[in-house]
């Protein structure tokens, strides 16, 4: 493979595990999260901080350790609150972690930014792809699990779930918290692609929307709607952000609206209309 | 002394002026059950149309009065054709968080938009720039007139919502939309008209921001965070309670940015923070 | 043996008081009717004795054999749930998602703690056959008929084992002969030993099942006694039985 496919690989990747992440807490609870910035900017963060030392597989674990112990904290406080309240809160976390992290650099260590330790293409590309199968197999696995469950029960109706047992704000902050480990491993794998990085590269709240409006545009109800939701925009991306990063972003938009308005159910949801149509068509000839 | 005079003089500017995006915002969400996350944008709108006017040489005082009608048209088009789909298509608790994600749509596209207009550098124009010294202290001209305009608009405004016809079947709509569609009061109209006037009061604190700030095409979402911040604050759905949580948090943030300008958001953050485990309805909420 | 005892309780919505100071008392095996206009707090009790709201005062104890007295008041409904007192909610509040079965089933591996799969649905099944829902088995949750939905509310209770059932309204909106199917179902849960308290609106069903009833009226109990009692009480005529 050429660099630039190995670079653009993993970028799909990336958005892959973001995507796929973010569905297997938001999807089954119906609680939009806008963290997932927050949580790869952590991981950004822990190979700025710890990538001279420790190898790429352990700045992941490390990067995914950080985002899920993050995630633990935050979900405690913010996800006994409900609906539009915990979007808010996740959104304003981004801003608030770019902030404190800005502060902190500037009054403590006197910099704006760092730089980055330089990890070859290639090993990125089969760590994100290490990354992705793990996660597709947790996901696969919390699907049947009694885990999973809960977890469908809390999103389909908390004071049901609640009176029958079902610790519901465990439930919630752990399937938040594991999915910010995907989303923090990720962030960590990924810092290398930037030599530099500061609060405003790692804290990205671009990189909380685009999980969102793939997992949206692709469908929620499967595992892969999100994933092709991501491979469609990663691409979209790669083609237009450098050359026409407004009309890029204004398509974005104009695409998270439609979705929303016309294809409720995503992709996935329009191919399962369409293909029954075929078999009912085919029943009555 | 003085130094405490021009933090609560900019206190209560910025006070003015996050009650006035508050209120409507808290007018987008407490009665159309929108969340508005392209308020911000409106603002923006606002601060760039005063700007392009004011090279034309028209004065940003009468930018207030030619501003606004556009805004409040486009607030009520976008409320007439989405959202009024969307409530059509998703039920109940669907529609809140639906409406938030297309509203985030609509920031990206308007801000966007914006930024193939008027590009992405600060842009900014001389208004009033002289000073006078009043009880020994010396304030900017600009600002006065800044705050003078935030107050009459803010309080104004929630004494035509409270005191007005229009006003009361707003508040009827949001108290109870069945109890008032039953009573005669057009709901899906009232729901475009808030959304609107969401719209236009974001305009005019465009405005009112252009006259003594640099504006810039990114500036919306940091606007859109405090209204929120302020909404949640007041708790949501509540005018008055916006009305006080904007000042107060204005107050708070001139203060905060005189002893460590970076972390004035940090600070919003924390108060929210406490506020919500503390009193999850907000100060005022029902 | 009072197997659950009420002090105290009261709740605030702002400035109303929903329920009042209200003391009650639960006795081992007996079914308590709870009545009162509408209003009157008679959900907001169940919700306080659940967990489903805080208590602003007072507190709720429940006794079993083996560990004494313990307060339940203050905990979370899981909590309440693994105590052992289950609930039904006035509207139906089930999991549209899921089938009729893994609806029973949530219930049975939540709500008994360290349960396997295996006994899961082995109390899935017995608690099926107790309630009478085979018929409905393979329909979708949202396409059963009211007094399915019913059922299956009291289904998922029964599957979490509870030695305390709330039932709140199960017999709203059923036809009479649906609701004498009804008060069969509750007098069998009650003869398998389970303690009762249910909230309910058809007079007839209240006075022939319930061994005690207790009366609320703007969130104060207005009186207690036996159905004959209640029935023969002024005050309770006044504001209830005569209106």
């Amino acid at each position: 493979m050429s660099q630039y496919t190995v670079v653009l690989l993993s970028s799909i990747i990336m958005y892959i595990v973001l995507a796929v992440s973010w569905t297997m807490f938001s999807a089954p609870t119906g609680y939009v999260s806008l963290a997932t910035a927050a949580f790869f900017g952590a991981g950004i963060y822990t190979t700025a901080f710890l990538g001279e030392f420790i190898p790429l597989p352990l700045l992941m674990l490390v990067g995914g350790i950080v985002s899920f112990v993050l995630a633990f904290l935050v979900g405690a406080i913010t996800l006994r609150l409900r609906g539009v309240y915990f979007t808010i809160f996740t959104f304003g976390l981004v801003e608030l972690l770019k902030n404190l992290v800005l502060w902190f650099e500037i009054k403590f260590t006197h910099v704006r930014g760092r730089f980055v330790v330089s990890i070859d293409h290639t090993t990125v590309f089969w760590s994100l792809l290490v990354l992705l199968a793990l996660l597709l197999v947790a996901v696969a696995l919390i699907k049947r699990s009694r885990f999973g469950r809960a977890l469908q029960a809390v999103g389909e109706s908390e004071d049901a779930a609640a009176h029958i047992g079902v610790n519901t704000t465990l439930v919630k902050v752990t399937a938040f918290a594991v999915s910010a480990f995907a989303a923090g491993a990720a962030g960590a794998a990924m810092a290398t692609r930037w030599s530099y990085i500061d609060p405003g590269i790692a804290f990205n709240s671009l990189m909380s929307f685009m999980p969102v409006l793939m997992a949206i545009f692709g469908g929620m109800r499967k595992t892969a709607g999100p994933v092709i939701g991501a491979i469609l925009f990663a691409y979209l991306e790669e083609l237009l952000i450098t050359r026409f990063p407004s009309l890029y972003m204004i398509i974005f938009g104009a695409i998270m609206v439609g979705v929303i308005l016309f294809l409720p159910d995503g992709i996935m949801g329009l191919v399962t209309k369409l293909t029954r149509r075929g078999a009912k068509t085919l029943e009555h000839s | 002394m003085t130094t405490l005079l021009n933090i609560i003089i900019g206190g209560l500017i910025m006070g003015g002026i996050y009650a006035i995006i508050s209120m409507g915002l808290s007018m987008q969400y407490g009665v159309a059950r929108i969340l508005n996350v392209s308020h911000g944008e409106f603002i923006m709108l606002g601060a760039f149309l005063t700007w392009t006017l004011s090279q034309a040489g028209i004065s940003p005082l009468l930018s207030l009065v030619i501003v606004s009608p556009p805004l409040f048209l486009i607030g009520f088009i976008i409320h007439r054709t989405a959202f009024k789909r969307l409530s059509s298509i998703s039920g109940g608790g669907a529609f809140e968080g639906n409406a938030m994600l297309v509203s985030f749509g609509l920031m990206f596209i308007l801000q966007n938009v914006a930024m193939i207009i008027w590009g992405s550098s600060p842009q900014g124009y001389q208004f009033l720039v002289k000073s006078v010294t009043l009880g020994g202290a010396t304030f900017a001209v600009n600002r006065l007139v800044v705050l003078l305009f935030a107050l009459v608009i803010s309080i104004g405004f929630y004494f035509f919502l409270s005191r007005s016809r229009i006003g009361k079947s707003i508040r009827a709509a949001s108290q109870d939309p069945i109890a008032a569609g039953l009573m005669g009061v057009k709901i899906n109209r009232v729901m475009a008209l808030c959304f609107a006037i969401g719209a236009l009061l974001a305009g005019l604190a465009g405005v009112l921001l252009s006259m003594i700030y640099q504006i810039n095409t990114a500036m919306g979402m940091s606007y859109t965070v405090i209204a929120i911040i302020v909404v949640v604050l007041g708790g949501l759905g509540s005018i008055p309670g916006s009305l006080i949580g904007g000042f107060i948090l204005g107050l708070v943030g001139s203060a905060v940015s005189y002893i460590e300008p970076s972390l004035q958001l940090v600070a919003y953050y924390v108060i929210i923070m406490l506020l919500l485990l503390v009193r999850p309805k907000g100060l005022l909420g029902r | 043996m009072n197997i659950l005892e009420g002090h105290g309780l009261t709740k605030a919505f702002g400035g109303r008081v929903a329920v009042d100071n209200v003391d009650f008392t639960l006795a081992e095996g007996e079914i308590l009717g709870l009545i009162g206009p509408n209003g009157a707090g008679k959900t907001t009790l169940f919700n306080l004795i659940s967990g489903a709201l805080s208590i602003d005062a007072g507190t709720v104890t429940l006794t079993d054999s083996d560990a004494g007295t313990r307060r339940v008041s203050g905990l979370k409904p899981h909590k309440i749930c693994h105590l052992g007192i289950a609930r039904t909610f006035q509207a139906a509040k089930n999991f549209p998602g899921m089938s009729l079965y893994d609806n029973i089933l949530s219930s049975a591996q939540f709500g008994n703690k360290h349960i396997s799969d295996k006994d899961a649905k082995a109390k899935t099944d017995k608690v099926i056959e107790f309630t009478g829902l085979e018929p409905l088995m393979d329909k979708s949750v949202k396409d059963i008929p009211l007094a399915g939905q019913k059922r299956l509310e009291v289904a998922r209770a029964l599957a979490t084992n509870p030695s305390i059932l709330l039932l709140d309204e199960v017999m709203a909106g059923l036809n009479p002969s649906e609701v004498e199917e009804s008060m069969r179902l509750v007098t069998k849960i009650n003869e398998s030993g389970i303690t009762i308290i249910m909230i309910e609106h058809v007079m007839k069903a209240i006075m022939s099942i319930c061994g005690r009833i207790l009366v609320l009226h703007h969130g104060q109990k207005l009186a207690e006694g036996s159905p004959e009692e209640i029935s023969s009480d002024k005050s309770v005529i006044e504001v209830y039985l005569g209106g």
